[in-house]
């Protein structure tokens, strides 16, 4: 089957046979999104698939003078967004699309949902980051781990005794005082979250509870796009041990029903049928 | 999207390389100055921040044509919203050699899709008026060429594999931009120059066509204090 994108096709893109599935974590900083990527990883390779996890800001082309100019705290909101949206499409075209053709199962330590949501709040025109973003390839499934701000903080200062400027969306001026800033900036990160999840059909896990619990919900759902992608879509069709890895599968699931929280029953694929892309606004012309 | 409105006055110019547009924006800039008026010039792919990542991507050719869209957007972005834009709040006369129109015709002939490349500089003003200048594909292609200037991989189109020879790659590439011009001069209201012409002629047309454009008095730098 091949791939879908949302909406815009880059120049020069197969998106035919690409085999791999693209799972996408998104979460703040102190979601445990990367520690559960890790665990998944650690996972899915014991069963004996080949993973490759990206991430944000680590293309070869960019990450490096964008790291730079976020230092320096001077780019404009269109042009940062654009520089992310550089990276992105750099690590799309060398490493997600590769990756997916060799039939890898390609982890997103985050992947556009970020960037749109922290533009959004910004106060980037939501339309314009929609159609700037719809050459993105539509993951297999997206799950948001979503911590309360009151979590997320104890989290964070628990890893280091200091806030980030940008996490704390110091940019906004919502606050002069740190703490108050990351309170205000998370909550509309979140509901920006919530917002976005019912155009592109996020699963959303309580990230509030231990590593272990979110680790089995993940699973959980993860095991549903492999299943999908080993018996045609099948719901509930397991294939029959056989001693080899994909008899693993059963035990993994036990008990973690009710785990993972759904926008009806398409989840990332319903977002594929509504197709959250709209015509962007009309081309500017001489005034 | 809702654009802000603004004072100052935006002027961009267009049209291939070697169709005299940067000679004509100079000769305007020299004139407008004389004149007092608030001016500041830009030209395309020149921010600082966004210029060595540019580089590097076009040395070792690692740029597709979306990252070559998004780079140059990007580079523009970054002149936008820390020059252009706050200098035109300021009622400045902003002088733009090469404007999203050049994202528009490059991108597309790269095969980007047309309506994607246009969203992507929406959140721009468009100028106030797009001189364009039109000249024959031959007489660009000689004032450029006649010398056998070297001829960088992206400047000469090398990335879409027309021609293994960098002069041919370049008049095929030069040819097909020319082609997205010529649809974008009325969708975009352009005023055609006909660059044909002796450079003087062209610049008095010009300074004809922005007498009736611009209110001079109301954009002259302040008088010096003391």
């Amino acid at each position: 089957m091949a791939a879908k994108t949302y909406g815009r096709v880059i120049p020069n893109l197969d998106l035919d046979s690409l085999n791999g599935k693209l799972l996408v974590v998104e979460g703040a900083d102190g979601s445990g999104r990367t520690t559960q990527i890790e665990l998944l990883r650690a996972w899915l390779e014991s069963r004996g698939y080949a993973v490759d996890v990206v991430g944000l800001r680590r293309s070869s082309l960019v990450s490096e003078e964008l790291n730079e100019a976020k230092k320096n705290l001077i780019l404009g909101l269109h042009t940062l967004t654009l520089f992310y949206a550089t990276d992105f499409a750099d690590q799309l075209e060398n490493k997600i699309i590769p990756a997916l053709r060799a039939g890898f199962i390609v982890l997103a330590d985050r992947y556009v949902y970020t960037l749109m949501a922290r533009a959004v709040v910004r106060g980037a025109d939501r339309t314009w980051i929609e159609s700037l973003y719809s050459v993105a390839l539509v993951p297999d499934a997206v799950i948001y781990l979503n911590v309360e701000p009151e979590v997320l903080i104890q989290r964070t200062l628990q890893k280091s005794p200091s806030l980030d400027y940008w996490e704390s969306g110091m940019d906004l001026g919502l606050s002069r005082d740190m703490f108050t800033s990351f309170m205000k900036f998370q909550k509309l990160m979140q509901a920006e979250f919530r917002r976005m999840q019912k155009v592109y059909g996020f699963d959303i896990v309580n990230g509030n509870r231990s590593v272990d619990r979110i680790a089995l919900a993940l699973r959980k759902r993860v095991e549903r796009v492999l299943e999908g992608a080993e018996h045609g879509e099948v719901e509930g069709v397991r294939g029959e041990g056989d001693g080899g890895h994909r008899g693993d599968v059963r035990p993994a699931i036990a008990g973690a029903g009710g785990e993972v929280e759904r926008a009806g029953d398409g989840g990332a694929q319903a977002g594929i049928d509504r197709g959250p892309y709209e015509a962007p606004a009309a081309p500017p012309r001489s005034r | 999207m809702t654009l802000p409105d603004v004072k100052g006055k935006l002027i961009a110019v267009e049209g291939l390389d070697g169709s005299g547009k940067s000679t004509q924006l100079h000769l305007l800039q020299r004139w407008l100055e004389s004149e007092g008026v608030k001016v500041f010039f830009t030209e395309w792919n020149s921010s600082e921040i966004v210029r060595l990542a540019t580089r590097k991507g076009k040395k070792r050719k690692l740029l597709t044509p979306s990252t070559f869209s998004l780079i140059h957007a990007t580079d523009f972005g970054d002149r936008y919203e820390r020059q252009i834009l706050p200098l035109l709040q300021a009622g400045y006369v902003v002088l733009a050699d090469r404007y999203m129109f050049t994202a528009f015709a490059r991108d597309v002939v790269r095969g980007c899709d047309p309506e994607w490349v246009r969203s992507v500089y929406a959140f721009a003003i468009p100028p106030d008026i797009t001189f364009y200048f039109r000249v024959p594909l031959e007489t660009a292609l000689d004032r450029i060429l006649s010398g056998r200037p070297s001829l960088k991989y992206f400047e000469a189109g090398m990335d879409l594999s027309l021609s293994a020879d960098p002069y041919e790659s370049f008049r095929l590439f030069q040819g097909r931009i020319l082609d997205q011009y010529e649809r974008m001069k009325d969708e975009y209201g352009f005023r055609t120059i006909d660059a044909t012409r002796a450079i003087r002629e062209q610049h008095y047309e010009i300074r004809e066509l922005l007498r009736g454009l611009i209110d001079f008095p109301a954009y002259m730098k302040p008088a010096e204090a003391g």
